[in-house]
C-alpha cells in the first residue's frame, strides 16, 4: 500500500468536473511529480489531495488512513504540508514570523523545528527579521517551503514551486527538495518545468484533460519518445 | 527675547498642546477603524457610535460612583468606570458581529455591502444611545482640572503669555501611550497578535495554517471596542460628551486611518496627529503670534486665519482627498485592499 | 412593473388616504409632498447605485446646492451689497481661476525636481492673493443691513426656474468632484463623498455673503398662491362654504395640492427619463460595467468616464429635489441639512425599494418617508402604552416618553438591516 494513495478522483469547483478518475500515489521518502499541459488539472488534482475541493467520487488515503472527508487544516495536523503556488507567504510578517505561523498548530516548543529549517535554508536565518515581502522571488519560495516544513510533515506537497523563477533559482530549489526528500519526507510536486522535474522524480504522473495519461518512473518517462514528443519538446 | 518666548508659549498653549491631545484621541479612534478595516476588511461607519456607546456607559457608571461618594481625587472618577464601559462596548461589538456582520463575512460579500450594513448598525446605535442618555451635553469630569493654570505659569516665568495644561490633556497622552504600547506588544510579541497580523495579511494562508478565524475576529472586536471607549472617554473628559459629536468625529477618524495607511496601526497613530495638527494649525488665528515676532509696523490687522474655525471638519476631508489622490496607500504603505 | 409593484403602490395610496381620513388632509398632503420629493432624491441615488454601483454618501451636499440655487435664482438682488462687494467677489473669483491655471502650468512646465516646491509656492501666493481681495469684499457685503440681508441676494427670477438650474449647478459640482474622486474604490468613494458634502454644507452655512448662513433666508417667493390670499378671495370663501369646510384649513389643503401637482409633474418627467435611460443600450452597458468592471474595462469601455456620466446625472436629480424642497419650505435653513435626516434616510429608501429599479426607488421614497413621519406618533403611542401602569412623575416613565423620538432611529436601522439580510433585492427587485 502506498504511503499516499489518492485514487479515482473525480471532481471540480462546483460546476463541471476538472479531474476525472485521476489517481496519484506516493511512496514514503520518494519524490512524485505531476506534469502535463496547461489546463490538464494538475493543480486541481493536488488541491483535491489536500482537501481544498469536494470530490464527487474517489478517495484519499494517507498511511492507511482514509482522509477523504478531512478538512485541510486537519490534514496538516496529521502530517501533510502544502505550499500554494501564489500568495504563499505573509508578506508583512518577518521571515521568522512566517515560520512561526507555519507551526501555528504545534503545541510544543518549535525552536528545534526552526533550527532545522534554518539549516536547510541558511539564507532565511540571515534574513529572519526582514519582512518576507522584501525578499527576492527565490528566497520567498524558500520561506514558503520552510513555512510548510515547520510542522514536520510526512508528506510535503508543492504546487508549481518554480513558477516564475530564474533557472539558477530553480536548480537551487530542486536541490533543496532533494535534500528534504533525503530526510525521509515524501514529496508530491506539480510542475510546469516537466523535464527538470522528471529528472529528480522517482515517479511521474502525466495528466491530460483531467485524467492519467502516462504513469511511470521519472527516468522512463524521460526516455519515452511519445512523452518526449508531446510534452518535453522532443 | 521675551517676545519670542511669549510667541512660543502662545503657540504651545493654543496649538501644540490641544492638537497633541486631540491627535491622541483621534489616533485611538483611527486604530480601531484600521483594525477592523485590516482584519474584517470593511469600512465600519458605526465606529463613531461605538465610541459614543462606550463613553456613555462609562459616564453612567461615573455618575453612580460620584453619587456614592467614590472617587480617586485628583484623578477623574471616569477612569474607575472605564473598564465597565469597555466591557459593555465589547459586548455590544461582539453582539452586532454575531447578529449582523458575520452573515456577510461568511459569504465573502462585497465590502461595500458590509459598509452599507454598518450604516444600519449606526442608525440603531445612535437611536439606542439617545434613547438611554438623551441628546444633550453631559458633563462627567471631576478631579483636578488644571495641572498648571495660565496664571500660575505667568507668575512663575514672568512672561506675558500663560501656558495652561489640563489634567485631561496629560491623561490623554499618558493613557494613549500606554494603550498603544500595549497594543504593539500584543501584535508583535504574542502568538495571538501575530496570528491576527497573519490573518490580516493573507486570509487564505492563515486559514491553512490553522489560525481560527472566529477567535481572530473576536479579539479584533474586543480590542477595537476598548480603543473606541478609551478614545471617546478621553475626548469627553477633555472637551465634552454629546451623542451628536461622534457622528461628526467619524470623518476625522476615517481621514486619520486612511492618511496613515489603512491596516497599519503605526499609520493610524501618525494619521491621527497629522489630521489633528492640520485642523488646529489651519484654523488658528495667528495674529497675536505674528505680532510678537515682527516689528510694530508690520503687525497684521486681520486675524490671519487660514480657514475659519467653522471649516474645521472640512480640513480633515481636504487632507483625506489629497492623500487619496496622491498616495492612496497612505503615509505608511497600507493596503489598498 | 410587476403585479407586486402595483400592489405595493396601492397599499401606499391606501395608507396615505388613511392618514387623510384619520388625522387630517393637511397632514396627509404634507406627507405626500415630501414623499414626492424624497422619491425624486431616491431616483437620483438609484441612478448612481443601481446603474453603476456608486455609493455616494454625499447627496445631501448636492441637495443643499439645489436649495442654494433656489435662493440665488429667486430672491431679489441686494443692490447695495452688489455695489459694495460685487467687484471684489468677481476679482477674487478671477484670482482663483488664475491660481488654478498657474498650478496646472507649473505642474506641466516646471522640471520634476522643483515641481513640488513650485506648486506649493504658487498655491500659497494664490491663496494670499485671493484672500486679500475676498475678505474685505465679504466684510462689506455682510455689513449691508445684516438684520435683513447681509448678502448678495439673487436674480429675482421665478423660483421654478431654480429647479432646473439647481440641477445644473449640482451637475457642475458633481463633474468637478467626480473628476477627482471617481477612480477610488467603492467604500473609499463613500468616505470621500461624505467629506465633500460636509464641505458644501459648511460653505452654505458659513459663507454668509452668499446664503446668509445660519441667519437663514426666509420669505422666499412661491410658484403657488398664498394661503392668506386664498382665504381673502371671494369665490374661494363661497366655495368653501358650499362644501361646508373651514376656509383656513381648505386654503392650506389647496396650496398643498398645487405643490403636489407641480411635484408630480417633475417626478413624472424624471421618472420617464430615468426609465428610458435604464432600458436603452446606454443603460444596459452601464449595468454591464457595474456587474463586471474588469471585463468591461478589458473590452475597452472607459469605465471612469461612464461612472462620471452617471454620477453627474444622479447628483443633478438630487439638486433638482433640493431646490424643490427649499421652495416647499419657503426658506433656506442650512442647519437643517443633517446627514442622518438626508443622506442615510435616502439610502434606506433606495435599498428598501429595490436598488436598480426606478419604480422601486420611488416606492422606497414614499414608504420610508411615510414610516419616518408616522413613526413619531407611533413611538409616542408605544411609550404611552408601555408606561400606562406607571405613576406620573416616575423617572422611568418620564424618560421613556421623552425618548420616544429616538425609536425612529432604531426602527430605521432595524429595517435597513432586515432588508439587507432577508430581502436584499428590495420590494421591487431590479428585473
Amino acid at each position: 500500500m502506498a504511503f499516499l494513495a489518492a485514487t479515482h478522483m473525480t471532481g471540480g469547483y462546483g460546476g463541471a468536473d476538472i479531474i476525472q478518475d485521476c489517481s496519484i500515489t506516493v511512496e514514503q521518502g520518494e519524490i512524485a511529480v505531476v506534469v502535463g499541459p496547461n489546463g490538464a488539472g494538475k493543480s486541481t488534482a493536488m488541491k483535491a489531495v489536500f482537501g481544498m475541493l469536494e470530490l464527487r467520487s474517489g478517495s484519499v488515503v494517507l498511511d492507511s488512513r482514509d482522509i477523504t472527508d478531512m478538512a485541510p487544516q486537519e490534514r496538516v495536523r496529521i502530517g501533510m504540508g502544502f505550499v500554494p503556488q501564489n500568495r504563499n507567504v505573509f508578506v508583512s510578517l518577518t521571515v521568522q514570523e512566517n515560520l512561526e505561523m507555519g507551526a501555528f498548530i504545534c503545541a510544543y516548543d518549535i525552536r528545534e523545528n526552526l533550527e532545522q529549517v534554518y539549516e536547510l535554508f541558511p539564507v532565511l536565518k540571515e534574513k529572519r527579521d526582514q519582512p518576507a515581502g522584501e525578499l527576492s522571488g527565490g528566497q520567498r519560495q524558500q520561506v514558503a517551503v520552510g513555512r510548510a516544513l515547520m510542522t514536520r510533515p510526512r508528506l510535503l506537497m508543492l504546487d508549481e514551486p518554480t513558477a516564475g523563477v530564474s533557472p539558477i533559482v530553480m536548480d537551487d530549489l530542486f536541490d533543496r527538495i532533494l535534500e528534504i526528500a533525503s530526510t525521509g519526507i515524501a514529496i508530491l510536486m506539480v510542475e510546469q518545468n516537466a523535464r527538470h522535474a522528471l529528472e529528480i522524480a522517482d515517479h511521474g504522473f502525466v495528466l491530460v484533460q483531467g485524467g492519467n495519461r502516462f504513469t511511470d518512473t521519472g527516468q522512463n518517462l524521460l526516455a519515452d519518445p511519445e512523452v518526449r514528443r508531446s510534452f518535453l519538446g522532443g | 527675547m521675551t517676545e519670542i518666548l511669549n510667541a512660543l508659549v502662545l503657540l504651545t498653549n493654543f496649538v501644540i498642546v490641544p492638537a497633541a491631545a486631540y491627535g491622541a484621541q483621534l489616533a485611538l479612534g483611527a486604530l480601531g477603524v484600521t483594525l477592523i478595516f485590516g482584519i474584517l476588511r470593511f469600512a465600519n461607519f458605526a465606529h463613531g457610535e461605538l465610541m459614543s456607546f462606550g463613553t456613555m456607559v462609562t459616564i453612567l457608571v461615573t455618575w453612580m460612583l460620584q453619587s456614592a461618594g467614590i472617587g480617586i481625587d485628583p484623578l477623574p472618577t471616569a477612569l474607575l468606570a472605564l473598564p465597565v464601559g469597555i466591557a459593555f462596548s465589547a459586548l455590544l461589538a461582539l453582539a452586532t458581529d454575531r447578529a449582523v456582520y458575520r452573515f456577510y463575512r461568511v459569504r465573502r460579500s462585497d465590502p461595500i455591502v458590509t459598509a452599507i450594513v454598518s450604516v444600519g448598525v449606526m442608525f440603531m446605535m445612535a437611536g439606542l444611545i439617545r434613547f438611554i442618555i438623551g441628546p444633550n451635553d453631559q458633563s462627567f469630569a471631576d478631579g483636578t482640572r488644571f495641572l498648571i493654570t495660565a496664571g500660575e505659569f505667568k507668575r512663575a516665568t514672568g512672561l506675558g503669555e500663560g501656558l495652561a495644561i489640563k489634567l485631561s490633556q496629560v491623561l490623554t497622552l499618558v493613557i494613549a501611550i500606554v494603550v498603544v504600547a500595549a497594543l504593539f506588544w500584543f501584535l508583535q510579541k504574542t502568538r495571538a497578535g501575530k496570528a491576527m497580523r497573519a490573518y490580516s495579511d493573507n486570509e487564505d494562508l492563515a486559514l491553512l495554517s490553522g489560525i481560527n478565524p472566529d477567535r481572530v475576529v473576536m479579539i479584533a472586536w474586543v480590542i477595537t471596542a476598548a480603543l473606541a471607549t478609551i478614545g471617546g472617554v478621553l475626548y469627553g473628559l477633555d472637551k465634552s460628551y454629546k451623542p451628536f459629536i461622534f457622528m461628526q468625529l467619524l470623518l476625522p477618524v476615517f481621514a486619520a486611518a486612511i492618511v496613515g495607511g489603512i491596516g497599519q496601526p503605526v499609520g493610524a497613530i501618525l494619521g491621527g496627529f497629522v489630521v489633528a495638527f492640520s485642523e488646529v494649525t489651519i484654523t488658528y488665528a495667528y495674529k497675536k503670534f505674528i505680532t510678537y515676532l515682527v516689528p510694530e509696523s508690520w503687525a497684521p490687522d486681520g486675524l490671519v486665519q487660514l480657514l475659519s474655525t467653522d471649516y474645521k471638519f472640512a480640513v480633515s476631508f481636504i487632507i483625506l482627498v489629497a492623500v487619496l489622490l496622491i498616495r492612496p496607500t497612505g503615509i505608511i504603505r497600507g493596503k489598498v485592499i | 412593473m410587476t403585479r407586486r409593484g402595483y400592489l405595493y403602490f396601492g397599499i401606499m395610496a391606501l395608507l396615505l388616504l388613511g392618514v387623510g381620513f384619520g388625522q387630517s388632509w393637511n397632514v396627509a398632503l404634507g406627507i405626500f409632498n415630501l414623499c414626492l420629493i424624497s422619491a425624486i432624491m431616491s431616483l437620483g441615488v438609484n441612478i448612481q447605485w443601481g446603474y453603476a454601483g456608486l455609493f455616494n454618501v454625499g447627496i445631501m451636499g448636492f441637495a443643499a446646492l439645489g436649495g442654494l440655487t433656489a435662493v440665488l435664482v429667486s430672491m431679489p438682488p441686494v443692490a447695495e451689497a452688489w455695489a459694495a462687494g460685487g467687484k471684489g467677489i468677481g476679482l477674487a473669483f478671477l484670482c482663483l481661476v488664475a491660481t488654478v491655471a498657474a498650478v496646472f502650468a507649473v505642474r506641466r512646465y516646471v522640471a520634476e525636481h522643483w515641481r513640488f516646491l513650485a506648486t506649493l509656492i504658487t498655491l500659497v501666493v494664490g491663496f494670499v492673493l485671493i484672500r486679500s481681495v475676498f475678505d474685505p469684499a465679504v466684510e462689506r457685503i455682510e455689513s449691508v443691513n445684516p438684520a435683513e440681508t447681509g448678502y448678495l441676494g439673487g436674480m429675482g427670477l421665478p423660483i421654478v426656474l431654480s429647479w432646473l438650474l439647481g440641477g445644473f449647478v449640482a451637475a457642475g459640482a458633481a463633474w468637478l468632484i467626480g473628476k477627482i474622486a471617481l477612480g477610488l474604490r467603492a467604500d473609499y468613494l463613500a468616505i470621500a463623498t461624505l467629506g465633500i458634502s460636509e464641505i458644501i454644507i459648511a460653505m452654505v452655512k458659513y459663507e454668509e455673503w452668499l446664503s446668509r448662513g445660519v441667519k437663514n433666508v426666509t420669505g422666499m417667493p412661491r410658484p403657488v398662491p398664498y394661503e392668506i390670499g386664498l382665504t381673502e378671495t371671494g369665490w374661494f370663501i363661497r366655495l368653501a362654504d358650499w362644501f361646508g369646510v373651514d376656509v383656513g384649513d381648505s386654503a392650506s389643503v389647496v396650496v398643498k395640492l398645487c405643490y403636489a401637482l407641480l411635484f408630480l409633474v417633475v417626478l413624472a418627467i424624471v421618472l420617464w427619463f430615468s426609465e428610458r435611460a435604464l432600458h436603452s443600450p446606454w443603460g444596459r452597458m452601464m449595468r454591464a460595467i457595474r456587474d463586471n468592471r474588469d471585463a468591461a474595462s478589458a473590452m475597452g469601455k472607459d469605465v471612469t468616464w461612464r461612472h462620471l456620466q452617471v454620477f453627474v446625472l444622479g447628483c443633478a436629480v438630487c439638486g433638482i429635489a433640493g431646490a424643490m424642497l427649499t421652495t416647499l419650505d419657503g426658506q433656506l435653513t442650512p442647519t437643517g441639512y443633517i446627514p442622518l435626516r438626508f443622506t442615510f434616510l435616502i439610502w434606506v429608501m433606495v435599498i428598501i425599494g429595490g436598488s436598480g429599479n426606478n419604480w422601486g426607488a420611488v416606492l422606497g421614497g414614499f414608504a420610508i418617508w411615510f414610516l419616518w413621519i408616522e413613526a413619531e406618533p407611533l413611538g409616542n403611542w408605544l411609550m404611552q402604552t408601555i408606561t400606562l401602569g406607571m405613576e406620573d412623575g416616575y423617572w422611568l416613565k418620564d424618560h421613556l416618553i421623552a425618548s420616544a423620538a429616538y425609536t425612529r432611529l432604531i426602527m430605521m436601522g432595524v429595517i435597513l438591516l432586515l432588508v439587507m439580510r432577508f430581502y436584499p433585492r428590495g420590494l421591487i427587485p431590479e428585473r
